[in-house]
C-alpha cells in the first residue's frame, strides 16, 4: 500500500518506520528537515536508502501534498503537531482525493470525537492518556 | 440589519476593528482571542466584548455562546483555524452566516472544499485592484461567478482592432460570449446586431472562463499595450 504521512514528529515518524518495515510504500511529509534525520535515527539507516520517499512542504499546500503523492495514496495519516492543521488536510485527502482511509491525530477530545461523528478516523492521544491514568490510578 | 449577535474569533487588527465598528452599529459582539497579552491589549477598550481562549475549542464557542450568534466571523492569522471555526459554526452549531478570511489565497480551494463561504482574502483583493489598474491582454474583469462559470470583462477598443468598424452581428464571438453594452462618450448602451463599433468604444462582453483570448483577439488584438 502506498502510505502518506503528514508530520513526522515522534507519532509520525515512528508510524512511517513501521509501516516501512512492514513492506509499504511510504512517502513522508514534513516542513521541518530536521525530521528527516528522525527518521533515519529511527530506522537506523537512511530513509532513501530504504526506500522510503520524503518531501519537505508545508501541509496546508496542496503543491506539497500533490509532490509527496496524495493522488495515489490508499493510506493518510496527519499527524502534524496542529489539530487545525490535521483536520483540514485529513477532510482534503478524503474528500478532494478519495483516499480510502483516513486518519487524523486530533489532541482536542471533544473535536476528535465530533469529527468522528462526522465520518472523519481520528486518533485522540488525550482521550487515550486519561483513560489510562484512570485505570492506572482507580484500577 | 440592527441587532444582530456577532461572534468575532481573532482579535488581531481586523478582528478588532470590526469588533468597534459592530459595536458602534449597535450589535452585540463578542471577540475571542487566544493570546493572552493581546487579550489584555483588547480587553481595556472591548472590556467585556472579549474572552480569552482558542476559538478553535468548542467549550470557548459555546461560552461564548455560539448558540444564540447571528453570525461568526474567523478572521484570525491562521487559515486552518478559521477554517474549523466556521466549519463547526456552520455544521456543529447551525449558525447560518459565516463569514471566514483567508489570510494565504492559496489556501482559498479548502474553504471552497469545505463549503466555507464567503471567504475573504486581502491577497486576493489586492491581486484583483492590481490587474484592474494595470490590465492584463487590455481587459478588465469586471466580475467573476466561478460557480455559475460567468464573467463579465471590460474591454477598450483598439485602433488596429477586427472588431473596430463592423456591425455587432459582424464580429463573430466564439458561442458563449455576447457583447452586453458599449460605452461610448460617456454613455452606455445595449447594442443591437446593427451597431456599428468603433474605436475608442468600451465594450463590456459577458462570457464563459477561458474565452478571453479569443474576444481580446478581436478588440485589442496586441494585447492593449502601447507599440
Amino acid at each position: 500500500m502506498f502510505v502518506l504521512v503528514v508530520g513526522a514528529g515522534r507519532v509520525g515518524s515512528s508510524v512511517a518506520t513501521v509501516a516501512l518495515r512492514s513492506g509499504h510504500t511510504v512517502s513522508v511529509l514534513d516542513e521541518d528537515p530536521m525530521s528527516h534525520e528522525r527518521l533515519d535515527v529511527e530506522l537506523g539507516r537512511g530513509w532513501e536508502e530504504a526506500g522510503g520517499q520524503f518531501t519537505i512542504g508545508t501541509a496546508m499546500e496542496l503543491e506539497a501534498l500533490v509532490e509527496a503523492g496524495i493522488d495515489r495514496a490508499d493510506v493518510f495519516i496527519a499527524s502534524t503537531n496542529g489539530d487545525n492543521t490535521n483536520l483540514v488536510i485529513a477532510q482534503v485527502a478524503q474528500r478532494r482525493f478519495g483516499v480510502e482511509k483516513v486518519v487524523a491525530r486530533v489532541l482536542d477530545p471533544r473535536r476528535a470525537a465530533w469529527y468522528r461523528e462526522q465520518g472523519l478516523e481520528t486518533i485522540c492521544p488525550t482521550q487515550i492518556a486519561i483513560e489510562q491514568l484512570q485505570r492506572a490510578a482507580f484500577g | 440589519m440592527a441587532g444582530l449577535y456577532v461572534i468575532v474569533a481573532g482579535a488581531g487588527k481586523v478582528g478588532w476593528n470590526l469588533a468597534r465598528e459592530l459595536l458602534e452599529k449597535g450589535h452585540e459582539v463578542t471577540v475571542i482571542e487566544q493570546d493572552r497579552r493581546r487579550y489584555l491589549t483588547v480587553e481595556q477598550e472591548l472590556e467585556h466584548a472579549v474572552q480569552y481562549g482558542d476559538a478553535t475549542e468548542l467549550w470557548v464557542l459555546e461560552r461564548a455562546g455560539i448558540q444564540r450568534a447571528d453570525l461568526v466571523v474567523a478572521v484570525t492569522g491562521d487559515d486552518e483555524d478559521n477554517l474549523l471555526i466556521c466549519q463547526v459554526a456552520k455544521e456543529k452549531y447551525l449558525c447560518e452566516r459565516i463569514i471566514a478570511r483567508a489570510n494565504n489565497p492559496r489556501n482559498l480551494d479548502h474553504f471552497k472544499l469545505l463549503g466555507i463561504q464567503p471567504v475573504v482574502s486581502a491577497t486576493d483583493l489586492i491581486l484583483r485592484l492590481i490587474e484592474h489598474e494595470v490590465p492584463r491582454y487590455g481587459l478588465v474583469h469586471l466580475l467573476d461567478l466561478p460557480e455559475e462559470r460567468l464573467e463579465i470583462i471590460e474591454l477598450v477598443v483598439s485602433e488596429d482592432a477586427p472588431a473596430a468598424g463592423r456591425s455587432v452581428s459582424d464580429v463573430r464571438l466564439p458561442e458563449g460570449a455576447l457583447i452586453i453594452s458599449v460605452l461610448r462618450d460617456g454613455a452606455g448602451f445595449v447594442p443591437t446586431r446593427e451597431t456599428v463599433i468603433a474605436a475608442g468604444d468600451e465594450v463590456l462582453v459577458v462570457l464563459d472562463p477561458g474565452l478571453e483570448q479569443d474576444i481580446t483577439a478581436w478588440f485589442v488584438p496586441n494585447g492593449g499595450r502601447p507599440d
